[in-house]
């Protein structure tokens, strides 16, 4: 008998589950490989449920609407690869000043430029970072399957609602195409966050910039009872522009300590066979399954070696990768760009001499062997 | 059981990443099994040697490629010359013979099956070819039944075209009986 929970899906239909789950109900988008299954499903799947969905003249337009759409109290979402993230970093800008939730996915392929459209990368962890101008916080999560892609697409709204922070869920080209097994959880299974609207009155002055005292900031739906002004500019608690050193100071702080300060709530990670490894791998999206793999195969045959899978990449938790890593003798990460978390990884830990790379740049998925391969040469045992 | 894991190849239009996904989700709908379904993107999936390749296992898949299929179905030379390296020792190789010319041994099962003439002397539809070789697939692995393979079809295609495909995997489960015995 069929269980109607489970789905067969690719991962890109996965975060569509998730982000439907989660109560997306407005999507603007520009298709491109390898997130294109995302907008398809999307563009008849909203509809259906009353949500809307609109294909864009480009990536500067769909974040553009989205951020729009958040404004007046919908809970939005975009989804592009490389080429198009990189044209919504300046909007990107504009949503963490004016703080608008919203959620950006990024099916990571082959850079810079147009790279190679069809093939596996993760070479876009920086530009999540920094990829827009100025001081800045943001959140950046990933997954290495589809039940986790579910889950984090779900995490991704609900951090975006909390926080009133764009939130980029960077799944690669490997996950968003493979097709696995996701068992849909029930409705009311996963707390979601709604959006935290203002009590204040119609007719009563709402001011848009002033935190409540735990810190977070109600929301007035744009074009509802309230007038008020949002801008990119340095703002004060009415959100009109100032150049007042204090509040241009209080307002970076607020921007960048908000995500700082709660790092270990919004750290996700997962652990295996850490207590007493010797040797640990460090991965992250689909990169963390050839890790897991071998794992699993050498750990019956007497090697103490651990995974520690990081799903939140930013905030970067330097804290847990330091505890986690305390007794290692190794460090290995392995991923599919040039060193971009291996740099955090070596901040983060007590001897960075010690933290090596197994890495993939060429466009082919990263497999056992390449990270067996390095294990064996930092163990002294050959090439 | 064993991970299984399977490379369909041949060229873009036969329907090999169809069936590959047909046999993928009717192990995790039906066989409560578990299962892993990738194919190659880009031109080669519009003409050229394209493939798709399939994990079918009762425990959790991590790497979810295949490097060394169990099973390897070629339907164009090309294909059958890109890909018939990569086999297990030990595994099986299943060709077209009208699309295949077998140019080497190898240590493997080798079994060429008229699939495409079948199909056309006692359907005259290529278009189940693919279901045809699913037939010879499943019969020869045992990995899911020929009924969970009708579950996942009468959820894809139009009701119409259910009998045929039926008739056609049948058909390639006839041909793999043929060649075992």
């Amino acid at each position: 008998m069929k269980n109607q929970n489970i789905k067969f899906i690719q991962g890109n239909e996965a975060c569509v589950e998730g982000a439907l789950y989660a109560g997306l109900d407005f999507f603007a988008g520009y298709p491109i490989t390898p997130s294109t299954e995302i907008a398809e499903l999307l563009s008849y799947r909203l509809p259906q449920k009353g949500g809307k969905f609109i294909q864009m003249e480009d990536e500067i337009a769909s974040m553009g609407a989205i951020i729009g759409a958040s404004l007046t109290g919908s809970k939005v979402m975009t989804a592009t690869s490389g080429p198009g993230f990189s044209l919504m970093q300046e909007a990107l800008g504009y949503a963490i000043m004016t703080e608008i939730p919203c959620v950006i996915v990024n099916v990571q392929r082959g850079g810079p430029s147009t790279g190679i459209p069809t093939h596996v990368s993760q070479g876009d962890v920086y530009q999540a970072r920094w990829g827009t101008h100025g001081d800045h916080a943001i959140v950046t999560i990933t997954a290495s399957n589809h039940q986790d892609v579910f889950q984090t697409t779900v995490d991704a709204f609900n951090i975006s609602e909390t926080y009133r922070t764009p939130v980029i869920l960077l799944y690669d080209e490997v996950i968003g195409h493979m097709r696995e097994q996701l068992v849909l959880p029930k409705q009311g299974e996963l707390p979601l966050v709604e959006r935290l609207r203002t009590s204040v009155r119609e007719g009563v002055n709402y001011h848009p910039y002033l935190p409540r005292e735990d810190g977070r900031l109600p929301m007035s739906d744009f074009g509802g009872v309230h007038r008020y002004n949002v801008t990119g500019l340095f703002h004060d608690m009415w959100g009109f522009p100032s150049d007042n050193p204090e509040v241009v100071h209080d307002l970076i702080r607020h921007l960048v300590d908000k995500i700082r300060n709660n790092v270990n709530q919004i750290a996700r990670f997962k652990e295996y066979y850490l207590e007493d490894a010797k040797c640990i791998l460090i991965s992250y999206g689909s990169s963390a399954r050839s890790a897991r793999h071998v794992v699993e195969y050498l750990r019956p045959r007497g090697e103490k070696l651990g995974l520690l899978e990081l799903q939140t990449l930013w905030p970067f938790p330097h804290d847990i990768v330091n505890e986690k890593c305390v007794n290692a003798k190794h460090v290995v990460v392995v991923e599919m760009n040039m060193g971009q978390i291996l740099r955090e990884v070596k901040r983060a830990v007590e001897r960075p001499e010690r933290v090596f790379i197994a890495n993939r740049i060429d466009g082919v998925f990263i497999t056992p062997k390449d990270i067996r391969d390095i294990l064996r040469v930092i163990q002294g045992k050959g090439v | 059981m064993e991970k299984c894991r399977l490379v369909f190849s041949g060229s873009g239009g036969q329907g090999v990443i169809t069936v590959a996904i047909i046999l993928a989700e009717a192990a995790v709908l039906y066989e409560n099994l578990i299962a892993v379904q990738s194919q190659v993107y880009g031109p080669a999936a519009r003409g050229g040697a394209t493939r798709s390749d399939v994990i079918i296992s009762d425990s959790e898949i991590h790497y979810p490629k295949v490097i060394q299929p169990n099973v390897l179905v070629c339907l164009t030379q090309e294909a059958y010359i890109k890909f018939y390296p990569i086999i297990r020792p030990g595994g099986l190789l299943i060709t077209d013979t009208r699309y295949v010319k077998i140019q080497r041994k190898v240590d493997a099962q080798q079994k060429e099956l008229p699939i495409y003439r079948t199909v056309m002397e006692e359907i005259g539809n290529p278009i189940v070819f693919n279901i045809c070789m699913l037939g010879a697939v499943i019969r020869m692995t045992d990995l899911v039944k020929a009924e969970s393979i009708m579950k996942v079809l009468k959820d894809r295609i139009p009701s119409g075209f259910l009998e045929m495909n039926r008739k056609a995997l049948n058909l390639g489960m006839k041909l793999a009986e043929d060649v075992k015995s």
